[in-house]
């Protein structure tokens, strides 16, 4: 019997054992690659086999990004790319889940703009850019704009549809008690809805990247989606990979934070 | 003047498809601190009944009188316990028996120590209130949900197979539980159930229904012999195989008449 218990004991710790050796395995390859994209990226552009003019090199924009630390002018993009990127994403989160809760309030309401919530969502959204900017004029708010109108609608669309999914007999328990349509909708259709209203802030994270880097494309004054148009425009490509590596840094991170708030509020 | 009355009720389903008549030309009464049961097979329209008598759904045709007033005046006055227990999953114990008091703004201290006092009365004490439902067995969380029900003392009580879902074992404890809690508090009741031996063990009066479209088939009154006896002790009176005797013979007739 204990002699039974040992021998599984011992066969768990080896089980435990062999995933821990083949995560460090994983581990060792990802770094391998890593080095080998960097390493043959250096070594042809040093060789000239690749244009460096073009291509640059990873020496090249480490040198850059120290410079660009030193003259203050990368904190500065950053900061603002960063604040317009978490401004709307809030922002679109927040106005999806009250165009959600307005479609569920009325479903008249929600009948009559089904077509519309239908067209917009198929529509390309970067594409109403150009007209954002010039409604609103170039700057913050157009930016934000942007980064909200890609987001916002589908946000809208996948909270109301787990609304509209939320078991009708929780709604019927409350109006047991008398519950009014307003009672309802927040012991209830809120609550339960929420793992999917934090799964969509998941989603616009990425998706407002999109619309914010797009919007300074077009503003071209401040941000890391100006220094790569503006690294396109003079021919500094050194400038405009330096960019992609800080978004992509800043993307992750972002992702990884809002992961870890998800985990922490839906386990609770 | 009767408690609950319940007159002319008529209630057909409207989809796009096809109309479904549940509930015919429905009428009972029932009396202040009596027990019904309302018995019959699935699809019958017990659940549509309960429904209109809550008010939760108004019936296509016909009234439904509590003290003489009709039933959508008063709110408040009648709890229903669904088919399931319906705790929601991400509030704790407390929060779900108090959800009624707090919907209806009458959450004081008085009503809350007589929530939670009623729920160490249902054998549910040592910190389950800070629990959540899914740490409860199906048993547990069934008188939670009656305790809930409870809670927002209402005049009548509707159980909509509240058993159902129960092990043999648990299920016999409960309605013994349930029946003494009701009996203490003096409340009239009625309870849906498709199990035969429940309704003559727990009530004074059993309608049996009749199905497509629902309709009262026929009233047994329960021996008073019965009525006096905890449903434990009424299932192994003799008197009991009697009534259930006769009202299988009578559900026999039904199903050949449906044939
Ligand atoms: N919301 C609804 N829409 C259409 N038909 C319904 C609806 N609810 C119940 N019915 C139909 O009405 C009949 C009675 O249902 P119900 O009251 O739930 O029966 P029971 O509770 O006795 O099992 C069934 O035939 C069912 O299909
Ligand atoms: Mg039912």
């Amino acid at each position: 019997m204990n002699e039974n218990r040992n021998k599984i004991e011992l066969l768990h710790q080896n089980y435990l054992q062999s995933l821990k050796i083949e995560k460090r395995w994983v581990r060792f390859y990802q770094l391998i690659i890593l080095a080998f994209v960097f390493a043959s990226w250096e070594l042809l552009s040093r060789m000239q086999w690749i244009d460096p003019l073009i291509f640059s090199s990873p020496n090249k924009i480490w040198k850059l990004f120290f410079e660009k630390i030193q003259d203050g002018s990368l904190a500065a993009n950053l900061g603002v790319t960063l604040t317009e990127t978490v401004a709307s994403f809030i922002i679109a989160t927040a106005l999806g889940v009250i165009i959600a809760a307005l479609l569920w309030w009325s479903p008249m309401l929600s009948n009559i703009l089904d077509p519309y919530l239908v067209i917009f969502n198929a529509m390309p959204k970067v594409a109403l850019g150009p007209v954002i900017i010039v409604a609103l004029s170039p700057g913050y708010t157009s930016i934000i704009a942007n980064g909200v109108i890609i987001c916002v609608i589908i946000t809208a669309i996948v909270v109301y549809t787990s609304f509209k999914e939320v078991d009708p007999n929780y709604l019927k328990v409350l109006q047991t008690f008398g519950a009014t349509r307003f009672q309802c909708f927040k012991e209830a259709i809120i609550p339960a809805s929420f793992p999917t209203i934090i799964s969509t802030l998941k989603v616009n994270v990425g998706l407002s990247w999109v619309g914010v880097i797009v919007g300074e494309f077009l503003v071209s004054s401040r941000g890391l989606g100006y220094m790569i148009i503006y690294g396109f425009q003079v021919f500094n490509f050194t400038l405009v990979f330096l960019s992609l590596f800080v978004i992509a840094v800043l993307a992750t991170v972002m992702y990884q934070l809002v992961d870890l708030l998800e985990k922490k509020l839906i386990k609770e | 003047m009767s408690f609950l009355k319940v007159q002319d009720v008529h209630h057909t389903y409207f989809t796009k498809a096809l109309r479904t008549t549940a509930l015919s030309n429905i009428n009972l009464t029932v009396e202040e601190g009596e027990f019904v049961s309302l018995l019959g097979p699935s699809g019958c329209g017990k659940t549509t009944l309960l429904s209109i008598i809550s008010s939760l759904l108004k019936p296509t045709e016909g009234a439904v009188l509590l003290e003489n007033k009709p039933v959508a005046t008063t709110k408040n006055t009648i709890g229903y316990m669904l088919q399931q227990d319906y705790l929601f999953p991400w509030k704790t114990i407390e929060e779900n028996i108090l959800l009624g008091l707090k919907l209806a703004k009458q959450l004081n201290p008085k009503t809350r120590s007589n929530a939670l006092n009623l729920l160490k009365q249902m054998g549910l004490n040592g910190g389950v209130e800070k629990q959540l439902p899914k740490q409860l067995s199906g048993g547990m969380r069934q008188r939670v949900a009656l305790v809930r029900t409870l809670a927002t003392e209402p005049k009548l009580l509707m159980l909509d197979e509240p058993f159902s879902a129960l092990d043999y074992q648990t299920k016999l404890k409960l309605e013994d539980l349930v029946s003494q809690t009701l009996k203490d508090f003096g409340k009239t009741a009625i309870l849906v159930t498709h199990d035969i031996g429940e309704a003559i063990a727990m009530s004074d009066r059993v309608f049996l229904l009749s199905s497509r479209p629902g309709t009262i088939h026929k009233t047994f009154e329960i021996p008073e012999e019965l009525r006096k006896l905890s449903p434990f002790e009424a299932r192994n009176h003799f008197l009991y195989s009697s009534v259930f005797q006769a009202i299988w013979k009578e559900l026999e007739t039904l199903e050949r008449k449906s044939e």
